[in-house]
């Protein structure tokens, strides 16, 4: 039988990959956002495996509402990477440093 | 070892192995391709295990909307694969490190307290009374939280206006018409009336006036 544990490990896994993906793909930022939707993923196992074996629906709700605020959030910053790309001709973050931070 | 244990395992597998290729794929466009494959195998985890509107709602959401916006903006910018590779090599023993170290941490943490193998239990929709999954979680959604979910409605509005307002551009020099300054003009906007002295036509041989 599928266990928790079985889920809790799967979302660790995926969680450590997208970790990784951030520091070896500093560069780019369109691979950046998609390890922050893996992460989120990883985030949205857990809450599901949780509520299924607790027997609790406020879990999958959690989970509907994080695939809100990803979308969100996704939608902005496609949007803000298309203006930066329309300024700036790159999407290299090592090259946005205009504000010298 | 059960029919959906070899499933789980199946759609594990693929899906570690396509959110790898997602973090190390050269192409950008291959690497949005392959964290479509992560998500629909992440919702058939899902669905094995009953949580059928997530899992769909996943599939339709993600893979049919954020999926399709991220390849048309990386499809539309120009973006030179060699020049976003640099660094790669050099942090990828970093990076390597970090996720092996954060994954035995978490392996750990969970070895101590969940690895005393919960069994999954009978499907919760079907032991709260209503028969299937949708309809458990939309009896919390429409009652427990309905608030948060109206909240939720207001976030993708918001989320709508401002990618919009940023991506909208005025562009200088292109002639179209205005409706709402065609419709406040005025009659004085227009036309001027000059009171003035009536002219009279002059004789062209006499210089006099007619």
């Amino acid at each position: 039988m599928i266990t928790l544990a079985h889920y809790i490990v799967l979302g660790a896994i995926l969680f450590c990959i997208s970790v990784a993906g951030i520091f070896i793909n500093r560069k780019n930022v369109v691979v950046l956002l998609m390890a922050i939707e893996l992460m989120l993923l990883a985030v949205n196992m857990n809450f599901v495996a949780f509520s299924r074996f607790l027997g609790d629906p406020s879990g999958q709700v959690f989970v509907f509402f994080i695939l809100t605020v990803a979308a969100a959030e996704t939608a902005i910053g496609l949007a803000i990477l298309v203006v930066l790309f329309r300024n700036r001709s790159t999407i290299n973050v090592a090259e946005i440093d205009s504000m010298k931070g | 070892m059960t029919l959906q244990l070899i499933c789980f395992y199946a759609f594990a597998a693929v899906m570690v192995a396509s959110a790898l290729a997602v973090v190390t794929v050269r192409n950008t466009v291959h690497a949005v391709l392959f964290l479509v494959l992560t998500f629909f195998t992440a919702a058939a985890t899902w669905i094995l295990a009953e949580a059928e509107f997530l899992g769909i709602a996943l599939i339709v959401v993600y893979v049919g909307a954020v999926m399709v916006l991220f390849l048309f903006v990386v499809m539309m910018l120009d973006i030179k694969p060699e020049s976003m590779r640099e660094g790669f090599i050099r942090f990828l023993p970093v990076g390597v490190v970090v996720a092996a170290v954060m994954l035995v941490e978490m392996l750990g943490l969970i070895g101590v307290k969940a690895m005393a193998a919960k069994q999954m239990p009978a499907d919760p929709a079907v032991a709260d009374g209503v028969a299937q999954n949708t309809a458990w979680l939309g009896k919390a959604l429409y009652t427990q939280f309905l608030l948060p979910f109206e909240i939720a409605a207001l976030i993708l509005t918001v989320a709508l206006v401002a990618a919009v307002a940023l991506t909208h551009r005025k562009r200088t020099g292109v002639k179209t018409q205005k409706p709402g300054e065609q419709v406040r003009v005025m009659r004085e906007d227009r036309i001027r009336i000059v009171k003035m002295a009536a002219e009279t036509p002059t004789n062209p041989t006499t210089g006099e006036s007619a």
